[in-house]
C-alpha cells in the first residue's frame, strides 16, 4: 500500500539528530523492552509472519504513523495481529483482562525461557523454491512495472515505473505481496541498481540498489 | 487519542500511554497462557548484552586481518558469519559490501526498520527515523554530512536499501596508521555507525580521545 512507511523521497521531516553512538542506550524506556520482547515472544506462537506484522503496521493511519516512537508502532501492530488472529476482542484490549480463552492447542505453543536462543539463533529463512522460470540475468536492464496495491508490497513508491540493471540473483524468496495475504509462494529475487539521477535529479549522483521480487519486473521498454 | 484524525469504527481505544498498554497487553497474554513473562525477560537481554554491534565489529576486524576470511565474508556472507557464531533472526540471509579508495556503501531499510540484528543488535533509533528513511536514498551526501561524513569528490556512493529479506553489513576501510594491529587492536576501531556507512572506522587518534 502507498502507507505512511513508504518514506523513500519525503521532505520536510526535519533532521536526523542522530545520539552520539556510545551513548545511545539499546532501549530508552522499560516499556520499550516489554514491547518489543512481548512482540517477539508473541510472534513465536507461530500465528503470523513478517509480512503480516509488517502490514499490520503500515495500516496505522499516517498521523500516527509518522508521530508515534518506533515501539508504539511495534505495540500496536501487535495488537492488530492479535486480533486478526483471533486471540485477543477489542474489549480484552481495552480492559486488560481474559473475558474468554485460546484453545489449548495455542497455548502448547507458550515459548518458555529456555527455547528463546536456539528460536532467535535459527531464525525464519525467507528462501522458498518455485516452479515459475527465472525470466532475466545478472546484467539485463529492466522496469518496475507501475502499480498500486491496496495490500502489502516491498516495491516502495519512489521506484516503480524506473529501470535498473540487474546486478545478482538471491534465489527464490517469499513473495511479500502474498505472504502478507497468508499464502506462501516463492519468487525470484534480485538486486537491482538504479541511477541516483534518473530518480531525483542531477544533483543525485548515488548509485540505489533495491532487492526486488520478478513479480515487480518486466523487460526495459525500449525508449 | 487525539482529534486530528477520525478512525472509522467507534469502540473505546486503549489507553494512549504506552507504558499502561504494554502493561496491559502483557498481562493478558500471561492470563491466556500464551506468552511467559520470563521469556520475555531473556529476549530483552539477549538484545542487551549478547546480540550487539560488537559481533559485528568482530567480524569486520577479522576481515581486516584475514584475507581468506574476507573472500569468504564478501562471496557467502551468511556462513563465513555464521562461523563465528552469529545467527538467525534477521541475519537469515547476509550480504557484505565493501568500501572502497571510490567507492562508499550506506544501508537504509525506506519501508520500515530492516537490520542485520546478528552482527548489529537492534537499530539505534535514528535508522528507524523518518528523516533518514526518507533521505538517505534522495539525498545521501547530505545524510552522511549530517552524520559528519564528507566524503572526496571522486567517491561513488551507493545506498542499499533493504527490502528483502537480505541484510546488508558494510565492510569499511581500514584505517590509517593501524599497520601490523592484530584483529583484537582493531575491534575497537569498527563503530557500528561505521558498518551502517554513516561514518568512517574510527582512526587511532579517535580512540586514544575516548580513554
Amino acid at each position: 500500500m502507498n502507507g505512511p512507511h513508504d518514506l523513500g523521497g519525503m521532505d520536510g521531516l526535519g533532521a536526523i539528530n542522530p545520539e552520539p553512538e556510545n551513548e545511545e542506550p539499546v532501549f530508552h524506556a522499560e516499556w520499550e523492552k516489554r514491547a518489543m520482547g512481548l512482540t517477539l515472544a508473541a510472534g513465536m506462537l507461530g500465528e503470523w509472519n513478517i509480512d503480516t506484522s509488517r502490514f499490520a503496521r503500515e495500516k496505522l493511519h499516517p498521523v500516527e504513523y509518522l508521530t508515534n516512537n518506533y515501539y508504539k508502532t511495534w505495540l500496536v501492530g501487535l495488537e492488530t495481529l492479535l486480533i486478526d488472529a483471533d486471540i485477543v476482542s477489542e474489549n480484552e484490549l481495552t480492559s486488560g483482562k481474559m473475558d474468554s480463552p485460546v484453545k489449548e492447542d495455542l497455548q502448547k505453543k507458550k515459548i518458555l525461557p529456555d527455547q528463546v536462543d536456539a528460536i532467535l539463533k535459527k531464525g525464519g529463512p525467507a528462501d522458498l523454491a518455485t516452479d515459475i522460470p527465472k525470466l532475466f540475468n545478472v546484467g539485463d536492464k529492466v522496469t518496475v512495472k507501475l502499480f498500486t496495491n491496496a495490500g502489502h508490497t516491498r516495491a516502495p513508491q519512489y521506484i516503480r515505473g524506473h529501470s535498473g540493471v540487474i546486478k545478482d540473483y538471491y534465489g527464490s524468496h517469499v513473495l511479500p505481496d502474498e505472504s502478507a495475504q497468508g499464502n506462501r509462494v516463492g519468487s525470484h529475487l534480485y538486486n537491482i541498481a538504479f541511477n541516483g539521477a534518473e530518480i531525483w535529479g542531477s544533483k543525485n549522483h548515488a548509485t540505489i540498489h533495491l532487492d526486488l521480487w520478478q513479480d515487480y519486473l518486466q523487460k526495459e521498454e525500449s525508449k | 487519542m487525539s482529534d486530528t484524525h477520525s478512525h472509522d469504527h467507534d469502540h473505546t481505544e486503549p489507553p494512549s500511554d504506552p507504558v499502561l498498554r504494554v502493561k496491559a497487553l502483557e498481562s493478558l497474554l500471561i492470563e491466556k497462557g500464551l506468552v511467559d513473562a520470563k521469556t520475555i525477560d531473556t529476549i530483552i537481554e539477549t538484545y542487551e548484552t549478547k546480540v550487539g554491534p560488537r559481533n559485528g565489529a568482530k567480524v569486520i576486524a577479522r576481515a581486516w586481518t584475514d584475507p581468506e576470511f574476507k573472500q569468504w565474508l564478501l562471496k557467502d556472507a551468511t556462513a563465513a558469519i555464521a562461523s563465528m557464531g552469529y545467527m538467525g533472526r534477521q541475519g537469515e540471509h547476509m550480504k557484505v559490501i565493501e568500501n572502497t579508495d571510490d567507492s562508499h556503501n550506506l544501508v537504509v531499510c525506506t519501508l520500515c526498520s530492516c537490520y542485520p540484528w546478528t552482527v548489529l543488535g537492534l537499530p539505534p533509533v535514528w535508522y528507524k527515523s523518518a528523516p533518514y528513511r526518507a533521505r538517505a536514498v534522495s539525498d545521501p551526501k547530505g545524510v552522511l554530512a549530517e552524520f559528519g561524513t564528507n566524503l572526496p569528490e571522486k567517491v561513488n556512493i551507493s545506498v542499499w536499501d533493504s527490502t528483502s529479506e537480505v541484510r546488508y553489513l558494510v565492510l569499511p576501510q581500514k584505517p590509517a596508521g593501524t599497520d601490523g594491529w592484530n584483529a583484537e587492536q582493531l575491534e575497537p576501531l569498527v563503530s557500528r555507525n561505521s558498518m551502517i556507512g554513516v561514518e568512517l572506522a574510527k582512526i587511532p587518534e579517535q580512540l586514544e580521545n575516548e580513554i
